[in-house]
């Protein structure tokens, strides 16, 4: 049961690190740099509205967001247990780090509906 | 003329005389050919004739003359004292291990974890003795050939944070030599049975500590997460198989 377990978290966190690694320094490049030295024009918010329109969008941007959190979670989890040597609270480390990112996921999956 | 010399502070612990390893300092000549294991045989012949050290091949081939040095997990025969400048250099026992003696570990973990994974090629339905030929391309020789470098010295082990701090994880070499037969075109085995557990490679955090420390370039640490992918579509996917 818990190497099963293990398997799907371990997926999710990988899958978040591609996605993470593929789109953050695109997005870091357009909206941190080349926006605001005026290389290319801010969006406009109905642009962007209009972008997120079709479901196919929303579910894919919402995947993005829930990815990039099970990634945070599976690091944050292992890294507090090791760092701090808390790995008997496995279970309840485990409950608080998935469970924001399942939040944080239903929360990006509520913003864009 | 008066040769150069240089300091080993070497952690001794004799059973029995002493309570926890103390570092005692002996100073060894400094030429430029020669490396730690050097220093240490001659404290051996003509220092002091009790420590006690595990050498073999002096050539980076054999593997037992892993020790920590300065702090990191190196073969002393392939250190270089005069990669230390004017010293002191720390030797002491691989971390990790308990020290049965002076620089001398006990490997009977290793070795255990080690047949465990079955590191031999595993054929399915043949009878020995197997007189057929299992010709090879070079591209299946490169599948595995990297792992087949790994000569058994633990430092992996003694650089892995996780195994320094969970003795039951089944460790770099033992899963990289998993690996070295999973990706052989002659195995028929995947040894998920040993290697999907929870102790083997998810124990691994991919701190990466293993790949630095191995003196023969095998990557444990790919080795490890290229199985990850394995162990995790085999659990996702039950009737998925290599």
């Amino acid at each position: 049961m818990r190497r099963r377990a293990e398997a799907y978290l371990w997926l999710l966190f990988s899958g978040g690190g591609v996605v993470a690694a593929l789109l953050l320094p695109v997005l870091v490049l357009l909206f941190g740099v080349l926006m605001p030295v005026g290389v290319l024009d801010w969006p406009s918010a109905a642009r962007l509205t209009a972008l997120l329109d079709p479901v196919a969008v929303r579910a894919a941007v919402v995947a993005a967001v829930a990815l990039c959190l099970f990634h945070a979670a599976h690091r944050i989890r292992h890294t507090a247990e090791e760092l701090f040597g808390l790995a008997r609270f496995d279970p309840v480390i485990a409950v608080v780090c998935y469970g924001a990112a399942l939040g944080g996921s239903v929360i990006a999956a509520g913003v864009l509906w | 003329m008066t040769e150069e010399s240089i300091r080993l502070e070497v952690a001794r612990y004799r059973p029995g005389q002493d309570e926890e390893p103390v570092l005692v300092p002996y100073e060894v000549p400094l030429r430029p050919d020669w490396a730690v294991l050097d220093g240490l045989a001659y404290v051996k012949d003509r220092l002091d004739g009790t420590l006690s050290f595990r050498w073999s091949c002096r050539m980076g081939i054999c593997g037992s003359c892993g020790m920590t040095v300065n702090g990191e997990p190196r073969l002393t025969c392939g250190t270089f004292l005069t990669e230390y400048g004017t010293g002191p250099v720390r030797v002491e026992p691989l971390k990790g291990f308990p020290v049965i003696r002076d620089l001398v570990v006990d490997i009977e973990d290793f070795l255990a974890k080690l047949s465990s994974v079955r590191p031999w090629l595993v054929r399915e339905g043949e009878e020995p003795p197997l007189t057929t030929e299992y010709a090879q391309t070079p591209a299946q020789l490169d599948a595995y050939k990297q792992y087949s470098m790994c000569v058994n010295c633990m430092l992996c082990y003694s650089a892995c944070p996780v195994y320094v701090l969970d003795p039951d994880f089944l460790g770099p070499a033992a899963i990289a030599l998993a690996q070295r037969y999973n990706l052989d075109s002659r195995d028929m085995d995947d040894r998920f049975d040993v290697l999907g557990h929870e102790d083997a490679v998810w124990g691994c955090t991919f701190v990466g500590e293993c790949t630095n420390a191995c003196p023969k370039h095998v990557d444990p640490a790919e080795a490890i997460q290229r199985y990850k992918l394995t162990a995790a579509l085999r659990s996702v996917l039950p009737w998925s198989r290599r």
